[in-house]
């Protein structure tokens, strides 16, 4: 049996966890000062070996997307926080900041130092206020206890950080899109290559990471990379919050090692809701296809998820249960990805467009069989054809449906309407 | 052209004005003053100028309640650049306003884990008892309505947010109730937040990176981000 193995949620429930004296008084920015210590590419070498992958979604080794930045182009170095987290379902870097700010802010300190970047910045959604009182506060905290600024604890090392809130706009998430907006123009992604560890923020070598994964970077250097590769899978190690959200007994953060199953999940949350079953969910946010009751021992690893034909992404774990109409979901999904396609590309602009138009009739009924294979033709249209992967994801929900639940397309139309009653699956009806 | 007729803005009298918004009440020169010195400290955050622009247009927000052609002409100023690109930029992103919102701006979460636990409902309801919809303010000019996307907060679906402060664990009673407070003047405390909401101009100038002093206050986390936690404490499970 999986436990569950508290590290970045650990301190969570001390009132003032927030406060540096509360992370100082827990242990933190002990690893700053080891850190510091270090020479710069013994620490890459440390988060290479742990095995940590970046936690936002995609995987990759964020150690070896240290080691791709540039050398000697005469442009400064940037290291940039992605904390634009508006994924649907994922909630766990808002609350991981709003608790423990400073875990992220010493994170983004010892990262810096790693790479050589002076100059940091944290890319926060703008919809969450009071987050980002908390970032504003725990960032003035460091720059008072001397973490921040010019000759960081006397160790010659420099470095300033900005919280930077954002301003509505999902597609911000996406690592270039974020480097645009961060200069001050709208959100729209870049063609790749070149990738931000060539040329990244205003053309220089830039890092882009999730919050979790720079938070996870204290740690990694205050007990070893063995300690953190000692959990999780072979090629999916360490811890990562699974947010578990919807029709479930005990909705909330869960952090355990990669490779836990969503059945090990339940039962620690509660189960699915009483009197109820699970019907379908999300591994990792409305990007990654769904999954069905016959995925619930599915290992949590970027590995075993994809080879069951989804992505872990973020471990948002959304669960609906059979009260729940799966077109609904898709049909609610896929105006979301519409309404945030930032149109540059047109694959992604105009299908997400085509795929709303389409769900909407057919949810009231009016379509057929062929429907589906046009709804069908319509994602192929959209996968792999954009710049970014936003056109991807809403291609997810549309496959994965219909490959799980093609009968209750066909139930709309024989039916000429939705067969469900809303009602049923709100929190509080029965 | 007949297009530019009835155009929203009309502060740039040798030309059409901005079409995607209103002139706005012209600065004061004090506020003047305070808006050149703000943006001055913004624009020293950033190794490039351009960088303050989405800061600046919070801060603009902070003090027209929403987009503002003078406020896109003093960013251009500041940053040089053209009105052009800064409209460019305001348009693109949602929570740049191109009407004057409510004291408060009240958003219901209707991406589909919300909308089906019953964000839908609470919207549908919501919208009845104010008698406004999508991105439109009350007469009285307190209460401003919005269908928002996923908030990062789903394990407390059904979730609202004023002025960008959480409020967790909504019902279509409790909806209505919070606005019916908002409205009658009473305080009213986010689940998870300050211990008071500050009004939408404000929530915009700390957007802009202006800090109010209000991180201590409010809870650090909410029950539902603790479960795994507070379960793990009582099993005994700790990581190696």
């Amino acid at each position: 049996m999986t436990t569950l193995t508290p590290v970045l949620t650990k301190n969570w429930d001390q009132a003032d966890s927030f406060t540096r004296e509360a992370y100082e008084r827990n242990g933190g920015y002990a690893s700053l000062r080891t850190a510091l210590g270090m020479e710069p590419s013994a620490i890459v070498d440390a988060v290479k070996d742990s095995g940590l992958r970046g936690r936002g979604g995609a995987g990759f080794p964020t150690g070896m997307k240290w080691g791709f930045l540039a050398q000697g182009t005469g442009k400064p170095t940037y290291l940039v926080v992605n904390a634009d987290e508006s994924e649907p379902g994922t909630c766990k870097d808002i609350p991981l900041m709003m608790a423990d700010p400073h875990v992220l802010v010493e994170g983004v300190i010892i990262s810096s130092f790693a790479i050589g970047a002076h100059h940091a910045f944290i890319y926060v959604r703008g919809e969450v206020l009071h987050v980002i009182r908390r970032l504003q506060e725990a960032v003035k905290e460091a720059y008072e206890a001397g973490y921040l600024g010019s000759n960081i604890l006397g160790s010659g090392f420099d470095l300033e950080l900005v919280v930077h809130s954002g301003a509505g706009a999902y597609i911000c998430g996406e690592e270039t899109a974020l480097l645009d907006s961060l200069e001050g123009f709208r959100g729209q992604p870049r063609l790749k290559p070149p990738f931000p560890a060539v040329a990244g923020l205003y053309g220089g070598p830039t890092v882009v990471n999730n919050v979790e994964s720079i938070a996870s970077v204290p740690s990694i250097v205050g007990k070893g990379a063995d300690w953190f590769a000692s959990m999780g899978t072979e090629k999916s190690k360490g811890f990562g919050i699974f947010s578990l959200s919807g029709h479930v007994t005990r909705p909330g953060q869960y952090e355990a090692p990669l490779g836990i199953t969503l059945r090990e999940l339940l039962d620690m949350a509660g189960g699915v809701r009483e009197g109820h079953e699970l019907k379908f969910w999300t591994p990792g946010g409305s990007s990654t296809p769904i999954f069905t009751a016959e995925h619930l021992d599915v290992p949590l690893d970027f590995e075993s998820v994809g080879a069951a034909g989804s992505m872990l992404g973020t471990r948002a774990l959304q669960i609906f249960d059979e009260t729940t109409c799966v077109l609904r979901a898709v049909l609610r999904w896929t105006e979301f990805y519409a309404h945030e396609s930032c149109g540059k590309c047109t694959p992604c602009r105009e299908g997400t467009y085509w795929l709303k138009q389409m769900l909407k009739r057919l949810e009231k009924g009016q379509g057929g069989e062929e429907d589906l294979t046009t709804l069908n033709d319509i994602a192929d249209n959209i996968l792999g054809r954009s710049f970014c992967a936003l056109g991807d994801g809403a291609t997810s929900p549309i496959h994965s449906s219909i490959k799980y639940f093609r009968e209750e397309y066909l139930r709309h139309f024989e039916h000429g309407g939705c067969p469900f009653d809303t009602a049923k699956s709100t929190k509080w009806g029965a | 052209m007949t297009t530019f007729l009835g155009t929203p803005g009309s502060g740039n009298p040798n030309g059409p004005g901005n079409l995607h918004f209103e002139a706005g009440e012209p600065y004061d020169v004090e506020t003047r003053q305070r808006l050149e010195q703000d943006a001055k400290d913004i624009i020293s955050r950033y190794p490039q100028t351009r960088s303050a622009l989405l800061p600046m247009l919070h801060l603009v927000q902070s003090i027209d309640g929403r987009i503002t052609e003078q406020g896109v002409n003093f960013c251009a100023a500041m940053l040089d650049i053209t009105p052009a690109q800064v409209t460019g930029v305001a348009t693109f992103y949602t929570q740049y306003k191109r009407k004057p919102m409510g004291t408060y701006h009240v958003g219901v979460c209707i991406n589909t884990l919300c909308a089906v636990l019953g964000g839908d409902q609470i919207w549908e309801e919501l919208s009845e008892h104010v008698g406004v919809g999508h991105d439109e303010t009350t007469e009285d000019g307190k209460i401003s309505l919005e269908r928002l996307e996923c908030n990062a907060a789903c394990d407390f679906a059904p979730v609202m947010m004023v002025n960008w402060e959480f409020f967790d664990n909504q019902t279509p009673d409790s909806a209505k109730e919070l606005v019916d407070d908002l409205r009658s003047g009473k305080d009213v405390a986010p689940t998870r937040g300050a211990a008071k909401l500050c009004s939408f101009k404000d929530a915009s100038r700390v957007l802009a990176g202006f800090a109010d002093g209000r991180a201590h206050e409010g809870l650090q986390a909410g029950p539902e981000s603790l479960r795994g936690v507070e379960l793990a404490k009582e099993k005994g499970w700790e990581a190696p």
